[in-house]
């Protein structure tokens, strides 16, 4: 078995999703259903299957330096740049391909039953697989232009499956958006990437990696703008401030799509990237900086507006914000693995949320206002239950949610690490408590209170399975990485120790450390507790609350996601569109016109000279020979 | 008379019947009286090489005259046999009706 495993090839992989999206997208349209569904979230369970023996074998294979590589074939050979096909497996690309793959495949098995009565059936599960594929190829790549392959790649999946319902144009509307606001971001990245070529001339990772840390200085101009520029993509694919703003839109998409491309898998691959590439942040202090203020920031900022949203994606989609926030928090703070383990978590409890809504929103017959559901506790137990798990885990309930072990890992670098300051923790513990009240609001709002709304039919089986397991996830995920009174099981942190450096913390009591959870856990009791009082108990609150002129303007200002559309739209959208208007009948065309109506116009004037009658020509030659007489005779 | 008055008074005479052929070429719409016109162009010119020749008592320009014939032979079975087809398709001989063949 083990022996197996250790020789199964990694690009099986992605090669099983990859042949997947061949398959259905050649020949899906005739296949029936049942055989899509098969092929769609078969491949993906293949995938998963290779994962966990992958895993296994990796677990019992300890090579040096924790990295199975495998050149596949070479891809560009031009001068001094040669690109490899090539996958390598270390510890984060293993965290990353399981998250990817089992989520993944969780998520397929629910579409099977969610998008049943969708004409797009097979399309769906092409561009699923597709996506699953593209996210594969990042996580694993071996190099930064392969790994840019897989980010372009998942971006056109988002692109093409939040305008999965295209009928509808604001659809095509919010995957436009979601596709040219991440391009702004991948730009950088580009630019970065192109730095890097012409410095160290190669974008082999590890050997880019090497060399930055041998040639750069600590804070050297380069190392800056090169981590800046990596910054810029990682936010826009994450979803970060400032370019957090397509994210919210993007829930246009199927619920599956949100669940898996923006919540669990894509939206963390800025978290990947820096992770990837911390060797570079290392050595630029203020680059950073920057991350956990960006990370710090949006937290607060999408907490925020999550407490006012009324569509359930909606609230879940700041909620998503809000926690690549903690991502970034902790990067920027330089605990590596505690972000990643977050990343992990997230991904089990907010792929569960998203489902969960999925299940609630069909059984109401597509109903996305949550203030239109209610009392769904007796009619949806099951995914009232599962929902709860996950509202618990993102709420970070104290010692029962994995949610909870990272989030506090996060925290606990932000106040003890060396390169911190109390307004970052300050800032994660009020994130807490945002976090708390929103997510308990949103479980307060839809499953508690008065029945509304009417429940059509109860979700199936294929449905149910993914939320019982990813709540189980959701639940126990987080002891892989416990504190030290309970256990000190540090099997995560090892995994990832040969990928990253150790967090470099100032405070290492952990007197302190416990003193910190017992705060956060507290902030996070009185949130749910809040949120009980104001949705269960007094609802008139916040209602008096947004009746008054303050609590309106903020409703509106936090709903909007704090102007941010209305604000790119002054500064960017409507000049460009007056700039587009101007040069409507393009300047620089008036040039080469310019020649063709003096052309044209020589022709008319001397077309009404060939008239094809003799005299006339006769005339010509006649008049020519005086003229030409006359120049002889008087010169 | 001089030498010099008959060259003037030729002259003058060539020129005369020069710009009546050339006036003919011009305002006349009958294909045939056109070619009546070229002819006189072509004499006139013949006309003035003849006297230039007796003028200076050589012998070129009744040579140049013969040539002028000869062309002018060829000109005129040409366009005559333009002429018979010509008529033929249009049933008509004026110049202006064949303009359909303008660039």
């Amino acid at each position: 078995m083990i022996d197996l495993c250790r020789s199964l090839p990694i690009w099986l992989i992605p090669a099983l999703p990859a042949a997947g999206f061949v398959v259905l997208a050649v020949i899906g349209a005739q296949l029936p259903r049942r055989w899509v569904a098969v092929i769609g979230a078969g491949s993906v369970g293949g995938a998963a299957a290779a994962t966990l023996c992958t895993a296994f074998g990796f677990l019992h294979r300890t090579p040096e330096m924790g990295v199975i590589e495998e050149r596949l074939w070479t891809w560009i050979d031009v001068g001094t740049l040669e690109v490899g096909f090539s996958l390598s497996l270390d510890g984060l690309s293993l965290v990353m391909i399981f998250v990817v793959t089992f989520v993944g495949f969780l998520i397929h098995l629910y579409s099977t039953e969610y998008m049943a009565d969708d004409p797009g059936y097979s399309r769906f599960f092409a561009y699923m697989n597709l996506f699953v594929a593209f996210m594969l190829i990042l996580v694993l790549a071996d190099n930064l232009f392969l790994l840019y392959l897989g980010w372009e790649g998942v971006g056109l999946c988002s692109y093409l499956l939040i305008g999965f319902w295209y009928s509808d144009p604001e659809n095509g509307a919010a995957a436009r958006k979601a596709f040219i606001v991440t391009r702004v971001g991948d730009t950088a990245m580009a630019v970065a990437l192109l730095l890097l070529f012409k410095h160290a001339g190669t974008l082999d990772i590890q050997d880019v990696m090497a060399w930055v840390s041998d040639n750069w200085p600590v804070g050297s101009g380069m190392a800056v703008a090169v981590a800046l520029l990596l910054l810029g993509g990682a936010v826009g694919k994450s979803a970060q401030l400032p370019l957090q703003t397509w994210l919210p839109d993007a829930m246009a998409g199927p619920t599956p799509v949100s669940a898996l491309i923006h919540a669990a898998t894509m939206v963390t691959a800025g978290v990947y990237l820096i992770a990837r590439t911390h060797a570079i942040f290392v050595l630029a202090p203020v680059a950073m900086t920057a991350v956990a203020i960006i990370g710090a920031a949006t937290l607060l900022l999408a907490g925020c507006s999550a407490l006012v949203q009324t569509d359930i994606k909606r609230v879940l989609a700041y909620s998503t914000i809000s926690q690549i926030g903690y991502m970034f928090l902790g990067l920027g703070v330089g605990a590596w693995s505690a972000s990643i383990f977050h990343l992990m978590t997230h991904a089990f409890f907010k792929a569960l949320l998203f489902l969960g809504a999925g299940a609630v929103i069909i059984c109401l017959h597509h109903e996305q206002d949550i203030f239109k559901m209610g009392g769904l506790r007796r009619r949806l137990p099951a995914v009232f239950w599962t929902f709860l798990m996950g509202s618990a885990s993102l709420a970070a309930l104290p010692l029962v949610t994995a949610g909870f072990f990272s989030k506090d890992l996060i925290l606990w670098a932000a106040w003890a690490s060396a390169s911190t300051s109390p307004w970052l923790w300050a800032a994660g513990a009020f994130g807490a408590f945002l976090t708390a009240v929103y997510s308990f609001r949103l479980v307060f709002i839809v499953f508690f209170g008065d029945e509304n709304g009417h429940v059509e039919h109860q979700p199936g089986i294929r449905i149910m399975i993914p939320l019982a397991v990813l709540a189980v996830l959701s639940i126990v995920g987080g002891f892989v990485e416990t504190p030290s009174y309970l256990g000190d099981v540090s099997f995560f942190s090892d995994l990832l120790a040969p990928v990253f450096p150790e967090v470099d913390y100032a405070v290492t009591s952990h007197e302190t450390e416990h003193l910190l959870q017992a705060v956060i856990s507290a902030i996070t009791l009185v949130g749910v507790f809040l949120a009980f009082l104001f949705y269960v108990k007094r609802p008139a609150i916040p209602a008096a609350i947004k009746a008054s002129p303050m609590g309106a303007w903020l409703y509106r200002f936090w709903l909007s996601g704090w102007g941010f559309d209305a604000l790119y739209d002054r500064l960017f959208v409507r000049p460009f569109v007056g700039l587009t208007r101007l040069l409507r009948g393009d300047p620089f065309d008036e040039i080469s016109s310019t020649v063709g109506r003096v052309t044209e116009a020589g022709y008319s004037v001397l077309s009404e000279t060939q008239n094809g009658r003799i005299r006339t020509y006769a005339f010509g030659i006649g008049l020519g020979a005086v003229i030409a007489v006359a120049v002889v005779v008087f010169t | 008379m001089t030498a010099e008055v008959l060259l003037e008074h030729g002259l003058v005479v060539a020129s005369a019947l020069f710009a009546i052929g050339l006036i003919g070429v011009l305002v006349r719409r009958n294909l045939l009286f056109q070619l009546l016109a070229i002819e006189i162009m072509l004499n006139a010119a013949g006309m003035a090489f003849v006297i230039a020749g007796a003028r200076w008592g050589e012998a070129d320009g009744q040579v140049l005259f013969i040539f002028i014939l000869v062309m002018a032979a060829a000109e005129v079975a040409v366009g005559l046999a333009l002429l018979l087809r010509l008529s033929h398709r249009f049933r008509d001989l004026d110049g202006d009706a064949v303009s359909t063949m303008r660039g």
